[in-house]
């Protein structure tokens, strides 16, 4: 893997020895708090997840779940605290005590390591699909045009469509789209892979195949971050899984604890609901 | 035209049939066969077969005959009338100086939209800028350069060195150029004060235009070009752009349609584009229809070959919007002509080897080639 020139030689040094393929990369978030105007949607929220670890984030709606898993590449910004990812901050860099903002190719840079699936695909319409999954590698420079569509063609295999390359987005179902949506996010070879309710856009009959392919990759050793309504896949695939509502953590634990002999009421009333 | 339908179908159709309103509001018994709801059998039990009757569009046929009418009634005056003159038309239409008064617009129109879309482009990228260090320089050049009248900018650059005798490079704020200096009377010729004008008013424009087609597209495009880490030029040339283009593509040719006759307006500054020609033409011969016909045909036919490449131009930058795209007017005919060349073909049936086994091979080649049409 060629990284662009990093600002400081410790930090290249460090940036290297936490990776190497297929090995996740531990995700601290420090007492992050967020407001948009005036609704404050996370409290000081501090969550570590470990190298490898899959966890899930479940709570109800507007409980920021969605909010935090976006904080750990950057894409929200946050109002006080802090996110690294494998020690390094990703818009940050820390001088003199205090965070100072990146410039946007070095921001850019850091967040290939963290790949992101998101509830609406959001794949590239007019590309194909073995486009959608070349265009980070190749305008990265980390692998040329031939190498990259070679990948692409075996990252579709590995989650369930060979031959469906040369297709456009349109051209695919919902459960296909997602499924090219996470080999896109593979491409990168990410070290942290976060899941935006992967599944909350697809019919019933197209939820399994996509989770079918997140199992796999949680088998894999990238450390998984997934916000989902199914609770049954949360219980099967996590290490952890996290309640959280109204911008906080209220209660985590192994899926056996949380779902099964939650201590706090609104985890015991939520629990409750969706089971 | 009748059709025969399963019951399943028939059934399907029986509540239109049964007398109710029709959609259109239009009452159940017009002219032709409307069906009166005595007549129909309780057909779900029977399973008899039905036959579906067309209605009838009356209106339409009645307005397609008014406007034939009309037309045939306007190309006979055009053929009959001897005013139009068309022998005058003939004798100016390849006239070397309407010709290259016709290029001279060409070229205007060429370099106006180059530069126009080219400088367009960046105004829209910084009008879009979250920063109003950018953005408002951006509001402003719109505005001002879209409150201008086209005729004044050019007259205005044209006679730019009575207010500016001489331009250069020296000391701020002072007319004291000691690293380069220009006679502004020199350096900015008719053409270049055409070019500047309508370059700097098309600019406007466009940059509105390329705003409109990238707030047209979805935000989750950009988050995701963000979280793949691609650089901005990517995420602008490779992802937004070309999505964009599909709301920018039909506004940008109506530019450059209405350019093409808009610099008609160079006249001000005596540059002999192809309407000024046929003015200073019919001035001295007194032919004013004929000779405004030559300049017409030929904005028509500039306009025409610019449709045509819009539609194609349109088509490319499509992909991936629907399944399979609908074939263009030229496959349609080719793939008509097949079918017709085919049912030619196995009317002459049963002679073998002969042209009649080759036509049906074509066609059905054409058919395939059309419905084969994916992008």
């Amino acid at each position: 893997m060629s990284a662009p020139a990093l600002n400081q030689p410790a930090e290249r040094a460090e940036a290297r020895s936490g990776r190497r393929a297929g090995t996740g990369a531990e995700v601290v978030i420090d007492a992050v708090s967020k407001s948009y105007s005036g609704t404050q949607v996370l409290k000081d929220v501090s969550l570590t997840v470990g190298a490898g670890e899959v966890v899930t984030l479940i709570g109800p709606s507007g409980s920021g779940k969605s909010t935090l898993l976006r904080t750990v590449n950057h894409l929200e910004t946050v109002d006080s605290g802090s996110v690294t990812v494998g020690g390094e901050y990703i818009g940050y860099a820390l001088r003199g005590g205090a965070l100072h903002e990146l410039p946007e190719r070095e921001v850019l840079r850091r967040r290939t390591r963290v790949g992101l699936v998101f509830q609406h695909f959001n794949l590239f319409p007019h590309l194909s699909a073995v486009q959608n999954i070349a265009i980070a590698p190749v305008s990265l420079k980390k692998l040329g045009k031939d190498e990259a569509e070679e990948r692409a063609r075996a990252l579709l295999s590995r989650v369930g469509l060979e031959g469906h390359g040369d297709k456009f987005p349109r051209q695919l179902s919902g459960g296909q789209q997602q499924r090219v949506a996470i080999a896109r996010a593979l491409a990168l070879e990410p070290e942290v892979l976060l899941f935006d309710e992967p599944t909350s856009a697809l019919d019933p009959e197209l939820v399994g195949e996509v989770l079918e392919v997140i199992r796999e990759v949680a088998g894999d050793g990238t450390t998984l971050i997934i916000v989902t309504h199914e609770i049954g896949f949360a219980r099967e695939v996590s290490d952890r899984i996290v309640f959280l509502d109204q911008g906080e953590i209220v209660e985590q634990g192994t899926p056996e604890q949380l779902l099964s002999h939650p201590t706090q009421q609104r985890t015991r009333d939520f629990v409750s609901r969706v089971l | 035209m009748t059709t025969t339908t399963s019951p399943r179908a028939a059934r399907d159709t029986e509540p239109l049939a049964a007398g109710q309103p029709r959609p259109d509001g239009a009452p159940g018994h017009g002219p032709g066969p409307a069906p009166s709801s005595g007549a129909h059998p309780t057909h779900g039990e029977t399973g008899a077969t039905l036959t579906v009757v067309r209605r009838k569009h009356v209106g339409r046929w009645v307005t397609a005959a008014v406007l034939t009418f009309l037309a045939a009634q306007f190309l006979f005056s055009l053929a009959t009338n001897p005013r139009y003159e068309w022998g005058v038309f003939a004798e100016y239409f390849f006239a070397p100086a309407v010709l290259s008064g016709l290029g001279l617009a060409l070229l205007l129109t060429v370099l106006g939209t180059l530069l126009g879309f080219a400088l367009g482009t960046v105004l829209a990228v910084l009008r879009l800028s979250p920063s109003p260090l950018l953005s408002a320089p951006a509001w402003a050049f719109v505005w001002f350069f879209r409150s201008v009248p086209l005729v004044v900018l050019i007259l205005v650059f044209y006679n730019l060195g009575y207010l500016y005798p001489t331009l250069g490079l020296g000391t701020p704020f002072t007319t004291d150029y000691w690293l380069v200096e220009f006679q502004t009377t020199l350096t900015i010729t008719a053409f270049a004060a055409a070019l500047i004008g309508i370059s700097l008013h098309e600019a406007a424009y466009a940059s509105e235009i390329i705003r409109g087609g990238i707030l047209s597209v979805d935000a989750g495009q950009l988050e995701a070009s963000a979280a793949l880490g691609l650089p901005a030029s990517v995420r602008f040339f490779k992802i937004v752009l070309p999505q964009a283009a599909r709301a920018i593509l039909p506004n940008a040719f109506n530019l450059v349609i209405g350019l093409i006759k808009g610099t008609s307006v160079v006249f001000v500054v005596a540059l002999p584009e192809i309407f000024y020609t046929v003015q200073v033409i019919y001035n001295r011969n007194g032919r004013v229809i004929p000779l405004l016909l030559v300049a017409c045909v030929w904005y028509a036919l500039i306009t025409t070959l610019l449709s045509i490449a819009q539609y194609y131009v349109e088509r490319r930058f499509a992909r991936g919007t629907s399944r399979v795209l609908p074939p263009t007017p030229l496959q349609r005919v080719r793939s008509a002509v097949g079918r017709w060349w085919g049912s030619l073909a196995s009317d002459q049936g049963a002679t073998p080897p002969g042209p009649g086994g080759a036509g049906r091979a074509a066609a059905a080649a054409l058919a395939t080639e059309t419905q084969g049409v994916t992008r």
